[in-house]
């Protein structure tokens, strides 16, 4: 006997988490395999699709960056309906907790290095912040956060033009903590309206900015205004100062991107996804071009799951879906394809953000999403796969990530659906 | 890999590669002590381990895993830096570990920390060290208080000596000392004559820990029904403590002495076709991962690759979800909290996909907080607090929950979730005799 489904998603990040609603949606019955927490928590939580394709960017709208982008890209399998489909999922998931959905246009979200990143959906808390709305902007940092230095954002952002202008002050926080105190300790302050000398955090918070706006119209926050009250937060603060205070997405630990991870699971488990995390999936067994069963690493001993169907959504190189060393790129889990250039040094550019080749290292899909071997045949009928682990992006250059995973993850997602249950 | 056809550009695993033609360049002196550098040198310092931590989000003063695994880890090479003492509020919930994304052995760089801190830098007379020596040897100490079960409680159930306890020793007046039975399952086993079953081929070991056989011996009892029901024969070994209370409070050398004890007793009986059983999850975590972690002693490898929590062992090798699709049992509604080393044992959600669909049962999960005890933490006098502001998101969830019943799989959990609800509370191996017995 082993665990048994219609459709086994392995993965725990966006692609995963799309993967299985998109599979679940036909009926069958879905489970995630997880290794570990999702690493939606390390990200930033804002969902991109394209930015920028060839030389164009960033692009108004990400679809018509389309016909730019290389062959083989995962953009040109799914086409433009994978991508509408998986952004349905993903607008379906979160409801109203997210943004941009009214428009097909990129909107410009403020980073907290002070770029711009042009993003299909957003948090709410984002929302008042964007670079393409009007209005002079007070950023505002703490002394003790020091990933986030709001003069320097600031600056970052008058240097490429914006239209309005950008003040960046760092501020003492009202209550003091030990000097490596976490993001989430300031959050828990908020949420729970700790008590100060002059009053409360939040109240003194309001005081110390309202002293030093000069006009501005919005004020931006790291995104640490609060965990369990993030909106109670920001209403008080807004409502203090008199103009709209919106949050800039930090790097881990990211509140934004814990909350993201909440959502989708929380989506997941109203879908009846079932869902096992906690170890790794490490080998199979097979007939044939047929994969029987999946092992899962359970602490030294293997735990066999079955399933009609497999979506392999397990990340890119930093996500461990793919592995390297000296020599060799190679996918660990069915030791799919990994096309890469012999010689090693041809893997990257000088340049720091050069056009890396190791940045579009990934399995080759057919037109159904199979991973196909050096010959272009697919490894296994019954083995699909999504977002990072899939090859021919390069997501950190196109800004094109979250938008990769959910369209590779719907289509994916759909077609292991559809065949578990026909 | 398997016997999956082979995909034709395949490539060396890296080992093998690595022998070919990359030679790598010794730059420490070899050491036979467990060299920890190499998780060390893995954290990329994302932080997603404090953020996890249920003992940092209460308590402003402690500085969180990634402090007490790689960065503690790096300061103690210094010749003049000891472990800081701040280890000791680390309440081993392992919950950093399945956070990292980098594969940093966190937990087993605090269980060396804390073992170094204790040897090294405890006061071995203080209040502190025999307070957590006492508290670490639960074992030996539910062993003579249940020769006389009764007198035992009532005296642990006075008052006065619950004060005195909190004085003279810490342990924190605030909790009902737990009840020894009657009988424990070693007793009952003993007088039902062992087995009632016998076969070749489906053989278990049960690994019933402290708990189940002095505290609920009901646990243990239904976990033989369950399994002699499905025709596997059961034995019980003689055992000693599984040692998770000992990694808590640093005692690596009781811990080391049960741990040869357990080996000697369950190792032999692996090549005769049993695989162990354990029914507290702190237990099977110790068993499959501490134990090869920790100590180089003879079959622990074994045991640890021959664990498994009871109802995983029967989802793997039976029909479970048949046998329940035909089985119903009466009204009843629970409110379940997976225990943290269910979690990183990849069981969080079994008991609640399971029972889901079993007629006449309602089950809810109540959240993924920490309940907050970690086994002798919240014993503690001045960790209590603490505890019980750890356990507050559970305690309200399980107040909303529809459920007026407890579940959960870990009996210090169940301790703390009676505590804080005055609920009942069940194990899922419980649920499952009534289901299928």
């Amino acid at each position: 006997m082993a665990i048994t489904d219609d459709v086994l998603v392995i993965g725990g990040g966006i692609a995963a988490c799309t993967a299985a609603l998109s599979a679940a949606e036909t009926g069958a019955q879905v489970r995630l395999l997880a290794h570990k927490k999702s690493t939606l928590r390390q990200a930033s939580g804002l969902v991109d699709v394209l930015g920028y394709a060839g030389d164009d960017g960033p692009l108004a709208n990400p679809y018509d960056g389309l016909d730019e982008l290389p062959e083989g890209h995962p953009y040109r399998i799914v086409g433009e309906d994978g991508i509408r489909d998986g952004l349905r999922l993903f607008d379906e998931a979160v409801g109203d907790a997210y943004r941009g959905g009214h428009t097909d246009d990129n909107a410009l979200v403020a980073t907290y290095g002070g770029t711009m990143k042009p993003t299909a959906r957003y948090p709410e808390s984002v929302a008042s912040g964007l670079v393409s709305a009007s209005g002079d902007m007070l950023l505002v940092g703490f002394e003790s956060l020091t990933d986030f230095d709001a003069p320097v954002a600031a600056d970052h952002l008058e240097a490429a033009g914006v239209p309005f202008s950008v003040r960046g002050v760092s501020l003492p926080f009202p209550k003091t903590f030990r000097a490596d105190a976490k993001l989430t300790r300031f959050a828990k302050a908020l949420d729970r309206d700790e008590s100060v000398e002059s009053g409360t955090v939040r109240s003194s918070l309001a005081d110390a900015v309202a002293d030093e706006l000069d006009g501005e119209t919005r004020v931006g926050f790291p995104a640490m205004l609060g965990d369990d009250h993030d909106t109670e937060v920001r209403d008080e603060l807004a409502d203090r100062l008199g103009v709209p205070v919106f949050e800039v997405p930090t790097g881990p630990p990211s509140l934004l991107g814990l909350k993201l991870e909440d959502m989708l699971f929380d989506a997941l488990d109203e879908a009846g996804v079932r869902i096992s995390s906690g170890n790794p999936a490490v080998d199979f067994e097979a007939d044939g071009d047929r994969i029987e069963t999946v092992l899962v690493d359970q602490k030294s001993r293997m735990t066999p799951y079955e399933a009609d169907q497999i979506v392999l959504a397990t990340g890119g190189l930093v996500g461990k879906g793919l592995d390297s060393d000296r020599a060799h790129v190679t996918e660990p889990v069915f030791g799919c394809h990994v096309p890469h250039p012999e010689d090693r040094y041809d893997w990257s550019e000088p340049e720091a953000f050069g056009d890396h080749e190791f940045a579009r290292f990934g399995v080759v899909p057919d037109d159904e999403l199979r991973p196909t071997d050096a010959d272009g045949e697919s490894h296994f009928e019954n083995l699909r796969a999504a977002g990072g682990v899939v090859g021919g992006a390069h997501v950190a250059r196109e800004k094109s990530a979250s938008g990769v995973s959910l369209a590779t993850g719907a289509v994916a997602g759909r077609l292991a659906g559809e065949d578990a249950t026909q | 890999m398997s016997d999956a056809e082979t995909p034709p550009d395949t490539t060396p695993t890296p080992g093998e590669q690595g022998e070919d033609d990359f030679e790598p360049v010794e730059v420490f002196p070899e050491s036979t002590e467990m060299d920890l550098r190499p998780g060390a040198d893995n954290c990329y310092k994302c932080t997603s381990c404090d953020v996890s931590c249920p003992v940092a989000e209460v308590d402003d003063e402690f500085p969180g895993p990634k402090f007490q695994g790689p960065e503690q880890w790096r300061l103690k090479r210094k010749e003049d830096a000891s472990v800081d003492d701040s280890i000791m509020s680390c309440s081993n919930c392992m919950r950093c570990d399945d956070a990292c994304p980098s594969g940093v052995p966190l937990s087993q760089m605090h269980n060396t920390a804390r073992g170094e801190y204790v040897d090294e830098d405890m006061d071995k007379l203080s209040r502190e060290y025999i307070r957590n020596r006492i508290l670490a040897n639960y074992g030996t100490l539910a062993e003579l208080g249940s020769m006389f079960p009764r007198l035992t409680n009532a005296i642990m159930g006075n008052s006065l000596v619950q004060q005195i306890n909190e004085k003279v020793l810490g342990i924190t007046a605030e909790r009902e000392f737990p009840a020894f039975a009657t009988q424990t399952f070693r007793e009952w086993w003993n007088e039902r004559g062992g087995p009632q079953v016998r076969s070749e081929d489906k053989r278990v070991a049960y690994f019933h820990g402290c708990y189940s056989n002095y505290n609920t011996p009901e646990v243990g009892k239904a976990m033989v029904r369950v399994f002699e029901e499905f025709g596997y024969e059961v034995v019980v070994p003689k055992q000693r403590c599984s040692g998770t209370p000992m990694f808590a409070n640093g005692m690596l050398d009781d811990a080391k002495r049960a741990a040869g004890i357990n080996a000697e007793n369950f190792a032999g009986l692996i090549p005769e076709g049993y695989d162990i059983i354990a029914s507290c999850t702190s237990c099977s975590m110790s068993l499959r991962q501490e134990y090869p972690e920790l100590f180089d002693i003879d079959g622990l490898e074994d045991i640890s690759e021959h664990t498994y929590e009871a109802m995983e062992y029967l989802r793997i090798h039976e029909d479970l979800d048949s046998a329940l699709a035909d089985a119903s049992v009466s009204e009843q509604s629970f409110a379940y909290h997976a225990p943290c080393h269910a979690r990183n044992q990849g069981l969080d959600r079994q008991a609640v996909e399971l029972f889901r669909d079993l007629d006449g049962v309602t089950i809810e999960d109540v959240g993924d907080s920490c309940s907050g005890i970690s086994g002798t933490y919240g014993w503690k006098e001045e960790k209590y607090d603490k505890s019980m502001q750890i356990g507050a998101d559970m305690f309200d969830h399980m107040e909303h929950a529809d459920g007026n019943v407890g579940m959960t799989e870990c009996p210090t959990c169940s301790m703390q979730m009676e505590h804080g609800t005055g609920y009942d509370i069940k194990h899922p191996l419980q649920l499952l005799e009534e289901a299928l017995v």
